[in-house]
């Protein structure tokens, strides 16, 4: 057998930097050079985002970054369908500040829908200019001219072709844009006419995904396979408690471990750093630290989480939706209902713990790192380093999936800290328990509806209250290493979003509140928080879409019907709505109305959620063992409308997964806590999705062409919870209102269940 | 430190490493192979996997020095982007991965698993996996690549 190739790195000119070359684009390095001689990238030039080749490589430049949802392949596709050239002569040269405009961080799953355009229309500014080259050359009018895989033609007369590497191969195009707007607002001559969608032969394909072979072979290379020449290994030394600083620091008590090179403290921040990665994890593990024992404000158990949300004042009610008056139309309506849904902190979870390389050399900084945003990670080692922007150059590359967890991007700071203190390149590696217990969690949330129904059986009220917390780790607070040495937070947080208290129905009194309760804390805690895959979507349509569907139950209405009902005029939604429950041969019904007969019961149950334009509706159907409480999730059927469809298997691979990380979070995550910090620092206590579980998965694509292509790496997702919580009502006549859906819970709820519940 | 030989992918390979280190850190620091993955170190996700002797391994909990005079084969071991292995080549055709961090665990427990059992139903692939870790969800198209392996190596 013959050893595969084993380093893929190659120097480039200058500074040490090194630049992972990806063998299925073949060379990509004259562009590369043709761009970096350009200077700092700006919007408003076509060199800042596309370079062709002599080889007819077109490269794009773009600071939105592959996260493993497919949307460089998919962007890629964007561009060569604009273009005119086929897909494989695509390079994405991807999240490296020195070579990108900032387009923000990749997240939200607004990249298709806002950084399509962008590309979009810096490749049919392209196109132009390149027609405009053509029809000098060939002295041909523009508009006789054809485009075939990147080869111009002129009709008429035989033979007068030029393509586009003739044209502009190895040079500069010089033209400008217009540029207007910032990060996911920026507007790129916008008024430059595109391709129209009928004659689209790339985007709405299946395209294989071109990161994904070298990542079955370990060709690929992850910001944990980066390398530098001289590279040293740190580990970070995180305090045992919340809130405690190293009091003392026992340097001796790693003597005896070969390789340390230095302990480096700064504040409170504590690292080690070895000459190799065993060394630099023994010495961190070894190393003897007097830590202070401060008393913390940390709410101690989950009720104390809960009556803190609850009770503790808010520092912004979000208004989603007021109409009529909510309060008196509950006060006199002839049916009330009311519930209150906890949702707990839940992780990311990244399969790879954080990671990152950086070198400080004086007063400049190159970091490579698995960062969602790589200008937002310049800004912040900018602004711990006091070292200015243009100076530090981030390179991305990209890490596990992180469902948010890398727009605040901690590693570097770490890394860069090391680095400084020793005059050379470090990698830091996070463990395992780092990154359960540091990384900032997805935020707690407690939410209260309550619905009034009048003598006809109209739901009249609808009053809807979320007490949840913000981001702490939001753009502009210093994270984790900022705060160990010192700086303090600017800003109380970041909102954690507003959507799925119902918005998508009509109700004629109808208030939706999603209130912000202050989290925001200057000294590290673990209980950090930030965007977590749909942010706070997921517990907002849980409480709302199970609410209704209690309703319906108690009205004997099937609950399909009643939510059709309510959509009124919400076209889209009462589409993908009816997609959904015809595709899972959906037979009207009334919840839980069949007996019950043996310990095992099936349910199914709806919901529906709408984010960021984008529609899903799920139908899950659901055992549940009523003498052990297990919940076991058969199948999950999901119609999904994110406008055009740029790749169809890439979005139903994200929805695979959605579906799945939604049953995970459902059914078993929980962060569990005391006044100490976390406590699931481990996979075994806090466990995920494992095979055994996975369900059966049935999707239904809704490709509306007419539209612009939107988001589908995180909203289908949100439906998954309330369709799993109305499917155990279906089958055992109780209500599920607390996250995680743990069989303890679910024997205690049937304990429980009120006499005159229907059983 | 301690000289150690290591036959890793058919070769033989010489490094100098503290013989307690887990082979993970050898493997991908001293060899520079990128297949075998840091993902928990504490035997709980299976990212670090590689096959020794012909059974799955986790080299995170692994010291080197137990590896001697053993065949260590990596994810690099199965085959390239140019010529996969029949289980890479099925991995792509499903598009079996999101992040494809977790992937090296899969495949590479999937390899020892068609190895003994060259025609797994579901029943076994799940078995055979349940404690390979996937965040992002790509459960169901790794039982479909597998399956589809399974078929296509006759
Ligand atoms: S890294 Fe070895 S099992 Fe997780
Ligand atoms: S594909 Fe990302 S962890 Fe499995």
């Amino acid at each position: 057998m013959e050893t595969s190739t084993i380093s893929r790195r190659e120097l480039l000119k200058g500074t040490g930097a090194l630049v992972v070359s990806f063998s299925l684009f073949g060379s990509v390095s004259r562009a590369l050079a043709q761009a970096a001689a350009g200077g700092e990238p700006e919007a408003t030039s076509l060199d800042s985002w596309l370079a062709i080749a002599q080889d007819g490589t077109v490269t794009v430049f773009t600071s939105k970054v592959e996260l493993g949802t497919g949307t460089e392949t998919a962007l890629a596709q964007i561009v060569a369908e604009e273009l005119d050239v086929p897909f494989s002569r695509i390079h994405m040269e991807a999240g490296d500040t020195s070579k990108s405009v900032d387009q923000a961080v990749t997240a939200a799953s607004r990249t298709i829908e806002r950084a399509g355009p962008q590309l979009r229309q810096a490749a049919a500014v392209a196109r132009r200019e390149l027609l405009r080259q053509a029809s000098e050359r060939l002295n041909a009018p523009a508009d006789q001219l054809t485009v075939n895989d990147g080869v111009i033609s002129a009709s008429g007369a035989s033979v007068r072709k030029v393509s586009y590497s003739e044209l502009v191969g190895d040079k500069r195009f010089n033209v400008k844009m217009e540029a207007s707007g910032f990060g996911w607002d920026l507007k790129i001559s916008p008024d430059v006419p595109v391709k129209n969608v009928k004659d689209y032969k790339i985007v709405g394909t299946s395209v294989p995904r071109t990161d994904l072979p070298g990542k079955f072979t370990g060709e690929f290379t992850y910001a944990q396979d980066v390398r530098l020449p001289g590279m040293l290994h740190g580990r970070v030394v995180r305090p045992p408690v919340v809130n405690s600083k190293p009091l003392n620091v026992d340097e001796g008590s790693i003597k005896q471990i070969a390789g340390v090179v230095k302990v480096v403290q700064e504040g409170n921040f504590l690292g080690v750093v070895a000459q190799t990665e065993w060394a630099a994890i023994q010495a961190a593990k070894a190393l003897k630290v007097t830590w202070s024992t401060p008393s913390t404000t940390l709410p101690a158990t989950p009720d104390e989480l809960y009556a803190y949300l609850k009770d503790t004042k808010s520092f912004n009610d979000q208004v989603v939706v007021n109409r009529g008056n909510a309060d008196s139309a509950f006060a006199q309506a002839s049916k009330k209902y009311e519930a209150t849904f906890r949702w707990p902190f839940q992780l990311h979870g990244m399969l790879g713990p954080s990671c990152a390389v950086a070198d400080v050399r004086g007063d400049s900084v190159t970091v490579w790192s698995g960062t969602q945003g790589p200008f937002r990670t310049r800004k912040a080692l900018s602004d711990m380093l006091r070292i200015p922007e243009k100076n530090i150059r981030v390179i991305f590359r990209e890490e596990s999936g992180c469902y948010g967890r890398l727009s605040p991007d901690d590693a570097p700071l770490d890394a860069a800290l090391l680095s400084r203190a020793v005059g050379k390149p470090v990698r830091v590696q996070w463990t395992r328990a780092d990154e359960h217990g540091w990384e900032p969690k997805g935020p707690a949330q407690l939410v209260t509806v309550r619905a009034g129904v009048d003598a006809q059986g109209n739901i009249v009220a609808w009053d809807y209250m979320e007490r949840g917390f913000p981001w702490s780790e939001s753009a502009g607070n210093p994270l984790l290493a900022g705060r160990q040495i010192g700086m303090k937070n600017v800003s109380p947080g970041q909102s954690n979003g507003t959507a799925g208290g119902g918005e998508a129905y009509e109700f004629e009194n109808q208030r939706i509140i999603a209130a912000l309760i202050p989290w925001s804390q200057d000294t590290p805690t673990p209980l950090r928080t930030s965007n977590l895959r749909a942010p706070g979507d997921l517990a907002r349509t849980f409480a709302s879409e199970s609410l209704l569907d209690e309703i319906a139950a108690d009205l004997h209405v099937d609950p399909v019907q009643i939510r059709l009902r309510y959509l009124k005029n919400n076209k889209r939604v009462t589409e993908v709505l009816v997609a959904a429950t015809q595709a899972a041969k959906w037979k009207e019904h009334v919840s839980h109305s069949a007996p019950v007969s043996g310990s095992k019961a099936m349910g199914r149950g709806v919901s529906v959620s709408g984010r960021d334009g984008t529609v899903t509706a799920a139908v899950a159907e659901v055992e549940v063992d009523k003498s052990s409480g297990e919940i076991t999730i058969k199948r999950v059927t999901l119609a999904h409308d994110c406008g055009l469809i740029v790749n169809p298997d890439g979005l139903r691979n994200q929805i695979e997964g959605n579906i799945i990380q939604g049953v995970s979070r459902t059914l078993l995550e929980e962060v569990r806590f005391d006044a100490q910090g976390v406590k699931n620092l481990d996979w075994v206590s806090y466990p995920i999705v494992t095979f055994r579980r996975v369900p059966d998965i049935q999707i239904v694509l809704l490709n509306r062409k007419e539209m612009p292509a939107l988001g589908g790496g995180e909203p289908s997702t949100v439906p998954v919870p309330a369709a799993i919580a109305n499917a155990v009502y279906d089958a055992i006549g109780v209500r599920m209102r607390e996250v995680p859906m743990t069989p303890q819970k679910v024997q205690a709820s049937l304990r429980s269940k009120a006499p005159g519940q229907r059983a | 430190m301690a000289q150690i030989t290591l036959h890793v992918n058919g070769k033989a390979r010489m490094v100098d490493s503290d013989p307690t280190t887990p082979l993970l850190y050898v493997l991908r620091d001293d060899l520079e192979l990128h297949g075998p993955r840091f993902g928990c170190g504490l035997s709980q996700c299976g990212a670090c996997t590689v096959i020794i002797d012909g059974n799955t391994v986790r080299s995170c909990s692994f010291p080197v020095s137990s590896a001697k005079n053993k065949q260590i084969t990596t994810l690099e071991g199965l085959g390239t982007v140019a010529r996969p292995h029949v289980l890479q080549r099925a991995f792509v055709e499903e598009q079996a991965a999101q992040c494809g961090y977790c992937m090296n665990g899969m495949i590479m427990t999937a390899k020892v698993l068609l190895d003994k059992n060259p025609h797994p139903g579901d029943d076994d692939i799940k078995r055979a996996l349940e404690g390979n870790l996937c965040r992002c969800g790509s459960h169901l198209r790794v039982m479909r690549a597998i399956k589809r392996a399974a078929s296509e190596r006759v």
